[in-house]
């Protein structure tokens, strides 16, 4: 149809620590790989949107991509930074506005956990100074009411993270490329309780770009074109429970990720049931879990057995972070969301190499959430 | 806290009461009733303006809690030093029919912590700045 819009070139940096490499410039190297892999040129770009959290801005990699007076608007939304750049050449391309788009996400973070300012987020500085003003202490106490309520156990969570490193062990581009077992991820250090040192993913370094086309410029330009079919983004309702927040109302609302998940599902005509392969935000194991039901893949309750059983393993019947995620790629915000792409379109196409699903996969979801209470999904067909 | 002169509220904003018996001062829309902490010059449920502040419960109960194992980066933190780092436990305190506050929990041992334990507000020195004080919830009396 002349109103699709699809990907057609698939670029990226290899995750990890790259000391003398500048985000802009994995950046850049991405973007090349992109265009690349659609077989055309920077100046057949028509449209770009890109970011990052804390390398730069993207648009100046013009110079390094070539002058060629592109439209290019920078984004910069925290961990839907990725989503919002796809978000919007999305928009471009369905209303005709452009033909051929890129959108690209990078970052480079310096060792050890984010160290978030309150004044930037709204909430005073007392809260830093009273030790509260770090993303993990939420992501525990997320996961911590949710295993009382619906019975998941600390092996489950556990086993999130070892699947996260099976997986990252078959991925040239992971950052964490070693098994680990179950047991040594419950022994590891204490972080947040109840999560330890390997259930929680690291700030890290990395980039992606896709290229994306519209109507009759897809076939001329892939030989398996991955169909986006939707892409919503939604910030947080009252009563949902999110990063950074001095309080929570005792009236509780779905989460943003909920609300994300719904519209890209009803946007795209397809049901959360018909997903093959899934790409989560893993920023720590119970936050796989849990998104795994917010964003309709599973009931609430369900992940237990799920995830006991290796339902969501590469060889399961619904497998999530296929590439080791969050776990084992590490957190380059501007990237994590056009990664979870990037991986899902690889698997879509087949050419996801060692780490491949074995089943055939027709239907991909992504779903990216951050801080303070934004997420991002993506429905992706072939 | 016998001699409290010299002691100072890390925000009088959040804190009325008295140093012995301190309350949390959020805010109470006048048209939904919704309350907040920290206070907000407009409602973030229904957007009307006509808020003003509130005392909350000094007691409740603990809705989730964790333990801080790392030692938070400074800023903003005040202090930097790992080596003199001490675990602390973190929770949300229900109040009831009223909010949800985050908190500093006096109580470190994860073994001591339960989800529904009756909590109450303390005021508790700020790390790495002993002459002024932040609020926390320390666990309380049962059967109070």
């Amino acid at each position: 149809m002349s109103d699709d819009v699809a990907i057609v070139g698939l670029g990226i940096h290899p995750f990890g620590r790259h000391d003398g490499v500048s985000g802009l410039e994995m950046g850049a190297i991405a973007a090349r790989r992109a265009l690349a892999s659609a077989g055309i040129a920077w100046k057949d770009i028509d449209f770009a949107a890109g970011g990052s959290d804390a390398a730069g801005n993207a648009d100046t990699s013009v110079s390094m991509l070539g002058l060629t007076g592109v439209p290019f608007i920078n984004v910069k939304n925290g961990c839907a930074t990725g989503g919002s750049a796809l978000t919007t050449a999305h928009a471009m391309l369905a209303s005709g506005a452009a033909e051929v788009a890129l959108v690209v996400g990078f970052d480079k973070h310096p060792r050890g956990a984010f160290n978030p300012l309150p004044e930037d987020w709204g909430i005073g500085s007392w809260y830093g100074e009273t030790g509260l003003m770090l993303t993990t202490q939420f992501f525990a106490m997320k996961i911590r009411r949710y295993m009382t309520e619906y019975d998941i156990s600390a092996s489950t969570l556990a086993k999130v993270a070892e699947k996260a490193f099976a997986n990252g062990a078959r991925n040239p581009n992971a950052w964490r490329r070693s098994p680990l077992s179950e047991d040594e991820i419950l022994g590891s250090r204490m972080v947040n309780h109840p999560l330890t040192q390997y259930m929680f993913c690291s700030p890290g370094e990395g980039a992606v770009a896709l290229v994306l086309a519209r109507g009759g410029r897809i076939r001329e330009l892939a030989r398996t074109p991955v169909y986006l079919r939707s892409v919503t983004f939604r910030t947080r309702r009252f009563g949902s429970f999110e990063v950074f927040a001095p309080s929570i109302p005792i009236e509780s609302a779905p989460s943003a990720t909920t609300e994300a998940a719904a519209a890209a599902f009803e946007e795209a005509g397809i049901s959360p049931g018909d997903v093959d392969v899934a790409q989560i935000q893993d920023t720590e194991s119970g936050a796989e879990v849990m998104h795994l039901a917010e964003t309709g893949l599973c009931e609430h309750g369900e992940q237990e057995a799920l995830i006991q059983s290796g339902a969501t393993a590469l060889a399961g019947r619904l497998p999530v972070n296929t590439d080791g995620g969050c776990l084992a790629c590490g957190e380059p915000i501007g990237a994590s969301g056009l990664r979870q792409v990037h991986e899902v379109a690889l698997q879509l196409r087949g050419e996801a190499g060692d780490r491949q699903v074995p089943k055939e996969c027709r239907v991909g979801f992504t779903q990216v959430y951050g801080a303070p209470g934004v997420s991002a999904c993506t429905v992706l067909t072939v | 806290m016998t001699d409290t002169r010299e002691l100072q509220l890390i925000d009088p904003e959040l804190i009325g009461g008295t140093l012995e018996n301190p309350t949390l001062i959020g805010s109470e829309c006048g048209r939904c009733g919704t309350v907040t902490f920290p206070r907000q010059r407009s409602c973030p449920r229904c957007t009307s303006e006509d808020v003003r502040p509130r005392e909350l419960a000094t007691r409740g109960e603990l809705w989730t809690w964790t333990v801080q194992c790392f030692a938070p980066k400074a800023p903003p933190y005040l202090v930097g030093g790992v080596e003199e780092f001490e675990p602390y436990g973190v929770g949300y305190i229900e109040l009831p029919g009223e909010v949800r506050v985050e908190a500093r929990l006096t109580e470190s041992d994860p073994d001591r912590l339960r989800i529904g334990m009756p909590m109450e507000l303390t005021l508790i020195p700020v790390p790495g700045a002993s002459d002024k004080l932040t609020f926390a919830f320390r666990p309380a009396e049962e059967d109070q």
